[in-house]
Order: C-alpha cells, then sequence, then structure tokens
C-alpha cells in the first residue's frame, strides 16, 4: 500500500463541527459529508443560501437545525440568486456603516438538480454578475430527495425511477452534463471539482474558492448510497474509485488555466466502480465499454486542456 | 411645503424609493414598469444614491434576491408586472411567510394569453391570497407617497409583512403627473434605517426556511394569518402619522359622494379618478350614484367597506380582471363576502371592464350604471358581465 | 432543549419561523437507526483520525489519551469508519439492546 501522507493530515483540520450532528441524512451519506467538509473549511463567517434538496430537508425539520453558521433557504431553483442578494446585502450594510466590516462569505449550496436543471438560469446570471460568492454544488447525480428521479447530472446507463431499466429503454439515456464546464465557460476565477473521499483536497479547494474575490464554483461527487443503491460502507471508497477510473476527475480551472490534481499512469476499470452499485446492474458489457471509451476519451481531454495551462 | 414638479409617475416612484434610502435594488425590465428600473439606474450610476443596484436575469431571481438581502438587514425593492409577476409568484409567498418587509411596485398589465403590454388588474389577482399587504394607487402622487408608507410600514416590529404598490401600467406609471415631494429630512424621520428582529450574520446564526412537517405547518399558517389581519390597525396608524407630516391622509375605502347615494360605484386603481367624473355628471343629472374607491386591498378593509357602502340600494363592482369559471371579477367576490354577513345588504352588479388596456370613459361608466340599474330593477340582483364586448 | 414540533402553539413560533438555536439538531438521537456499531481495537489504532474525518455524522470526537471514539448517540452504524481504517483497528458489529 502506497504511503498517503494526506492520512496524517486530517489533524490539521479544524475540530469545531459547524454542521452538527442529529442531522437526518441517511446512513452513509456522502453529501452530508461533504457538507460537514466545507463547513470545516470555511469556519463560521460565512452565510449560506440553500436549495431545496437532500440537505435542505435533512438539516433543518423545524424546530430542528443542523446549521450552526447562519443558513437561508427559500426555493429550489434560486440559491444562486439568494446568495447573491446576501453578498450585496452584506457589502452594502458595510459600505454604509450599519454593520461593521469583517470578512464574512457568501455561500451558495444546491444539490445536481438545483444546479444543473432547475438552478441554472439563476447560477448563470449569479456568475455573469461576478458576485464574490462561493457555489457549492453537492452533486448525488439525482433528485435524491424526492425518491431516486433523473437529472442532468444523472450518468449514462443508470437506472433512476424516471429512467428505469424496461424492455426498450436501459437507464438513463444522456450522457452527463459537464457543470464544471459550464461555469468555467463563464470566465469566473476558480472552478473546482472535489471528493469527500480526499478531504484535504476537498478543503483545500472549497479554502481556496472562498478566498479568490469574485464568482467560484466547487463541484463535488457525493456518493449516495440510497439512491446509487450501494452499502453505506462504501460510500468513501466509491468516490476514491470514481476519481481513480476516471469518472470524475479532480481538477482545478484557476482564470481558465486547467490543472489536474490527481493523474494516475493507468485509470482503473470502470467494472471496478461500477460493481458496487445497484443503479448500474443492469449494464450489458457493450454499454460498459462504451461508458469507458467515453471516460477515458474525456479524461484525454482534460489532461490535454491541463497540458496548456501549465 | 416641498417641491412641485411636474413629472411622469414612473420616475416620481424611482424618486421615491431614492429618497427612501433602499439598500438593494434588483432589476428586470417588463412592459410597463421599467421606466422604473431605468431611471432608478440612472440614480444609481449618477452616484445621487448609494444602493447596490443590479440586473438580475429574471423576475423570479429578482425577488429571490431581494429576500437575501433583505434577510441580512438591507432595505430592498424590486417592481415588476404582469408575466415577471407570476413568474416570481412561487417567491411572493415565500417572502410573506417569511416575514422579509420587501417592498415591490407592481404597474398591473393584463396576464398573457393572449400576450398584452396593457394595463388590467389580472396580474397582481393571480397573488390574491399571497400574504402581502396589497395597496392600489390611483394617481403618482399615491405612488410616490405610498413608498415612504410601505416602508415604515413594511419594517414595523409587530407587522414584518412585504408590501405591494399597485399602480396601472401605462394609464398610471407613463402618465406626467404633478408630484409633491417631500424633503429628505421629514423623510427620514418618517422613516428611520431598518432594523431587523432577525437577520443573517455569523454574530447570531440563525436558519430561515426550514421544512415543517404536519404537527407544526398549521400553527406556522395562522402565525401569518394573524399577523396580516392585525397589521390593519398599523396601516391606518402609518397611514395617519403620514397625514400628520404632509397634509394628505389615505384611508382604506376613500369615498366620493356616497353618504346618500343610492347606487355606489366600487372601484380600484387610476380608474377611480375618470369614475368619479362620471359621479358628477350624473349628479349633475340628479341620479343618487356615489363613488367607493379601494385602496386597501390586502389585508382587505371589510368594516370600513360596509360602512361605506351597507346604506346603498345597489353597488355596481367594477372589476379589471376576471375569475375564470369563478363568481365574476374578484373585487365584486370580496364585496360579496363582505356583505354576506348583513341581514340586509345592496344588490351588487359585476362589470369587468377595461381588460387588456381598453379605455373607459367617463361616458362608459354611465352606460354600466344606467344598465346595472335596470337589470337589478327587473330582479337580476347579482350580475356579471364583461363590459363592451363586441357579440 | 427544543420542544418537538407536535408541542409548540403558534403564539411561540418566532416571525417567519426563523430556528434560533444554532445547531439544536444535535438533541435529536440519531444512534436509534443503526444495527451495527462501530467496536476500536486500541491496540491497532495508528491515531489517523480518518474515522474521525469521513464519519458523515461527526460522531467522532478525540479524547484525552489520543484516540478517537465515537458517540454512539449520532452514530448511524453506516460503516464508513470500519470500512477506512487502514489497520483494521474498527469492527462493525451487531447492535445489541442498549441498557
Amino acid at each position: 500500500m502506497t504511503e498517503n501522507l494526506n492520512v496524517y493530515a486530517v489533524r490539521t483540520l479544524t475540530q469545531k463541527e459547524y454542521f452538527a450532528p442529529g442531522h437526518r441524512a441517511c446512513q452513509g451519506c456522502a453529501e452530508a459529508l461533504a457538507l460537514r467538509l466545507v463547513c470545516k473549511a470555511l469556519g463560521r463567517n460565512i452565510v449560506v443560501a440553500s436549495a431545496t434538496g437532500c440537505m435542505e430537508v435533512v438539516s433543518t425539520p423545524i424546530p430542528f437545525t443542523a446549521w450552526r453558521v447562519p443558513w437561508f433557504h427559500v426555493a429550489f431553483e434560486n440559491a444562486a440568486a439568494v446568495a447573491s442578494g446576501i453578498e450585496s446585502g452584506l457589502k452594502v450594510l458595510m459600505r454604509k456603516g450599519r454593520i461593521p466590516r469583517k470578512k464574512i462569505v457568501t455561500i451558495a449550496m444546491a444539490g445536481d438538480g438545483g444546479t444543473a436543471d432547475i438552478g441554472l438560469q439563476a447560477l448563470s446570471g449569479a456568475l455573469e454578475r461576478g458576485h464574490n460568492f462561493t457555489y457549492i454544488c453537492t452533486d448525488n447525480e439525482a433528485y435524491m430527495n424526492t425518491g431516486i428521479q433523473r437529472s442532468s447530472s444523472t450518468p449514462f446507463g443508470a437506472s433512476t425511477t424516471t429512467s428505469p431499466v424496461g424492455k426498450v429503454q436501459m437507464g438513463q439515456i444522456t450522457w452527463k452534463k459537464n457543470m464544471p464546464a459550464i461555469a468555467a465557460a463563464h470566465n469566473i476565477p476558480y472552478v473546482a471539482t472535489a471528493c469527500p473521499s480526499y478531504p484535504i483536497d476537498l478543503v483545500q479547494k472549497v479554502k481556496k474558492a472562498a478566498d479568490i474575490e469574485g464568482p467560484a464554483y466547487v463541484h463535488i461527487l457525493s456518493v449516495c448510497p440510497t439512491g446509487w443503491r450501494s452499502a453505506p460502507e462504501l460510500s468513501i471508497k466509491l468516490g476514491r474509485l470514481a476519481v481513480e477510473t476516471g469518472v470524475f476527475p479532480l481538477y482545478e480551472v484557476e482564470r481558465g488555466q486547467y490543472r489536474l490534481n490527481m493523474d494516475f499512469p493507468k485509470l482503473k476499470p470502470i467494472k471496478e466502480y461500477i460493481k458496487f452499485q445497484g443503479r448500474f446492474r443492469h449494464l450489458t458489457d457493450g454499454m460498459i465499454e462504451e461508458i469507458e471509451k467515453r471516460v477515458h476519451q474525456e479524461y484525454e481531454q482534460l489532461k490535454e486542456k491541463a497540458k496548456k495551462g501549465v | 411645503m416641498g417641491k412641485r414638479v411636474g413629472m411622469e409617475v414612473s420616475l416620481a416612484a424611482a424618486e421615491a424609493v431614492k429618497q427612501a434610502k433602499v439598500d438593494v435594488i434588483s432589476a428586470y425590465p417588463i412592459t410597463p414598469q421599467t421606466h422604473i428600473v431605468e431611471h432608478l439606474s440612472e440614480i444609481v450610476a449618477n452616484g445621487e444614491m448609494d444602493a447596490e443596484f443590479f440586473c438580475v436575469e429574471s423576475e423570479h431571481s429578482a425577488l429571490s434576491v431581494c429576500l437575501g438581502s433583505e434577510a441580512t438587514g438591507a432595505r430592498s425593492f424590486t417592481c415588476t408586472s404582469s408575466q415577471g409577476l407570476v413568474l416570481m409568484s412561487e417567491i411572493t409567498y415565500i417572502a410573506s411567510a417569511l416575514r422579509l418587509p420587501i417592498v415591490m411596485i407592481l404597474a398591473n398589465r393584463a396576464l398573457s394569453a393572449p400576450i398584452s403590454i396593457w394595463n388590467d388588474h389580472s396580474d397582481v389577482m393571480s397573488i390574491r391570497d399571497c400574504g402581502w399587504i396589497q395597496f392600489f394607487a390611483e394617481n403618482g402622487q399615491d405612488v410616490y407617497d405610498h413608498v415612504f408608507c410601505a416602508y415604515r410600514l413594511a419594517e414595523d416590529k409587530r407587522v414584518l409583512l412585504p408590501v405591494i404598490i399597485n399602480l396601472d401600467g401605462f394609464t398610471l406609471s407613463h402618465v406626467i403627473e404633478p408630484i409633491e415631494f417631500i424633503e429628505q429630512e421629514k423623510i427620514d424621520q418618517f422613516l428611520p434605517p431598518y432594523q431587523p428582529v432577525h437577520r443573517l450574520h455569523p454574530d447570531r446564526p440563525v436558519s430561515m426556511g426550514g421544512i415543517a412537517l404536519p404537527p407544526i405547518f398549521t400553527e406556522t399558517k395562522k402565525a401569518h394569518e394573524v399577523a396580516i389581519r392585525s397589521s390593519m390597525s398599523k396601516i391606518l396608524d402609518t397611514w395617519k402619522a403620514f397625514g400628520e407630516m404632509t397634509g394628505r391622509y389615505y384611508y382604506p375605502i376613500e369615498t366620493y359622494k356616497t353618504e346618500d347615494a343610492e347606487t355606489i360605484m366600487v372601484i380600484m386603481g387610476s380608474y377611480g379618478e375618470t369614475a368619479s367624473v362620471a359621479v358628477d355628471l350624473m349628479r349633475e343629472e340628479g341620479r343618487s350614484v356615489g363613488l367607493a374607491k379601494i385602496r386597501l386591498w390586502r389585508p382587505f378593509p371589510f368594516e370600513d367597506f360596509k360602512k361605506a357602502t351597507l346604506h346603498a340600494k345597489q353597488l355596481v363592482v367594477i372589476d379589471r380582471a376576471i375569475s375564470m369559471g369563478g363568481p365574476g371579477g374578484p373585487v365584486a367576490s370580496e364585496v360579496k363576502a363582505a356583505l354576506y354577513g348583513e341581514p340586509m345588504h345592496p344588490a351588487v352588479y359585476n362589470y369587468a371592464a377595461g381588460l387588456g388596456g381598453r379605455d373607459v370613459s367617463p361616458a362608459d361608466f354611465i352606460k354600466m350604471v344606467d344598465k346595472a340599474e335596470i337589470e337589478i330593477e327587473e330582479g337580476n340582483r347579482e350580475g356579471f358581465e364583461i363590459y363592451g364586448v363586441r357579440e | 432543549m427544543t420542544k418537538p414540533d407536535s408541542e409548540w402553539t403558534w403564539r411561540e413560533l418566532s416571525e417567519g419561523t426563523v430556528m434560533l438555536e444554532p445547531g439544536n439538531a444535535d438533541q435529536y438521537r440519531t444512534g436509534d437507526w443503526k444495527t451495527l456499531k462501530p467496536v476500536l481495537n486500541k491496540e491497532l489504532c495508528i491515531h489517523c483520525g480518518l474515522c474521525y474525518i469521513f464519519c458523515p455524522d461527526s460522531s467522532y470526537n478525540l479524547n484525552e489519551e489520543g484516540y478517537f471514539i465515537v458517540d454512539l448517540f449520532y452514530c448511524k452504524g453506516c460503516g464508513i469508519c470500519g470500512k477506512e481504517c487502514p489497520t483494521g483497528a474498527i469492527t462493525m458489529v451487531v447492535e445489541t439492546e442498549e441498557k
């Protein structure tokens, strides 16, 4: 086993928990873990605008809240718009001297549905306007909170309740929408992908995103044992496999320059990743081959972009 | 006495927003409210106002932005019409339930389809039950004055409800009217800076907008319902204080020659002025006609309305929208609800007139009253018709 | 202690039902959910903290001796810690009746 020094760096993170236990997320929910790590990265001087979704529902069943930082939920599609309002409100109040000047980071949080589908418009607007905020998309690859329906972020072939396996169609028929690329196309200062299986990397990226002046976008793969039909204890392993197979590469785009954070001399076979997930159990060898080909193709394209960037 | 200037009402509204020292303005263009945001953008660009002004990518986001900024404690404003309102309507319910005192100007315009840029009240009628306090302005001075009244009322710790100021699109928004401006010092005294009860700030972390399960949801609705119902007394107080400052007093129901009237027209918005000309013309002919203008639409002033109209033989309610498949016009529906409990009450004849910007002149009002009186005489005590439709 | 939702009267709600007690979710015993619970073999533990960092429910706390100890009040028994522990110090065992 190769020595992974990152393992010991865990102790360098703050021990404070700004996302309290007692939330109602499923066993093994890597999205809840992602939020916990994001909060560790950011600390207490933030305001969070959350979209409707798993995390919003499990964290705030009235009268209980898991949030130890200020938090605001309005609706499903407007996390980025609400965050724009929060950022502007804080800015003008400080400028007018109505609240003391202090660094308070505005964070928008939404799932893949609330980002790539219904929330895309508000996100695009907020990125274009250049608000100083960080948008965190926790991507569990479907509308999980409403019972596992497909989103544009659902990977090809995955079985969901609205892209089920039937006699004529077998799972999701479209390829996963590339949200980090869409965010990067807005020419914002910082875009990154992250995964809770690599906690130090995630924390570093979220911190960087928050520190940067202007909009930043962080896309976090969130393994969902309930929706992916995987064993809860495998949530970290699956996230790692997603990265090691090239399905979810970890990279950053800083002012248009791509940087691949983890490269592998040889990507693990897709089967290693898929075999643990019930949502892929119907895949034929042909489909798996197709998926692998495309994953490798996109991985090479990413490496090309990163090469040019150095 | 402040300066009296002839100004397009939209621009006067923008000037009022400036004088109200609003902190955050989110803008999206839609005819006929666009002049308001255009003028606000000029005001901010010229440095006449210190505010965060930005254009958003849809009206849904326009109101969402206001919720975000209002929740941090910043006085926030947006305006819209018609399709923009219905697009943001999801958020209107949320804004009021979360008790965020946003003020919005609505330049009333017909709802599609067919698409129309002209004036009627169908847009605001789509959000009757959204829980905002809703006013109707009759003239430019009203609009200007109500921006200050609205913020003072909304931000009152015992109210904390968002407010809509309705002004008829084009018919009122685009006309030039004499506006008496109020001195800034007086406004600053009438309208101090916003002090929120709860705000989003790390020094005191709160969670706004959680999920309510069935055991508690009903209680949250009761709390909201009580808040809007009891806001009536604060509305009257605000108007009283405003009247003391300027000499202009506003009331939930404003009457014109109704004291001895047998027939009373009921109207909302700028048509009130045209209708009062019709009243005078009919009075000249010796007819016993009056006019009751509803200024406060929500919370509906049931008691004031009854006081103003119960004595009449018949009411002619002129709606500017239709409740499709329902009881005719929404205003008539509220009027009938107001009168229902009374053992004796006037007959109610209902018109929907001026839909999609069709002009309604004093002569039209006279025709409406003529027909209504005949219909009621013949026993049709609660008819409804669309005025002026070509058969 | 925050009352459960079914016991609140409408008068007790804050304006907009704003929740004023940050983190009061920590009063809720999600530990009731588990079937399996993690058991630590201290001799194998290398104090790396992976169990602590990978727990979605923040159920691990560092004690004075330097071991990360699970708080069974919150632990949902997902088994991530057992799976990720690099030395196999944590085993998931079936939870028996609470004393």
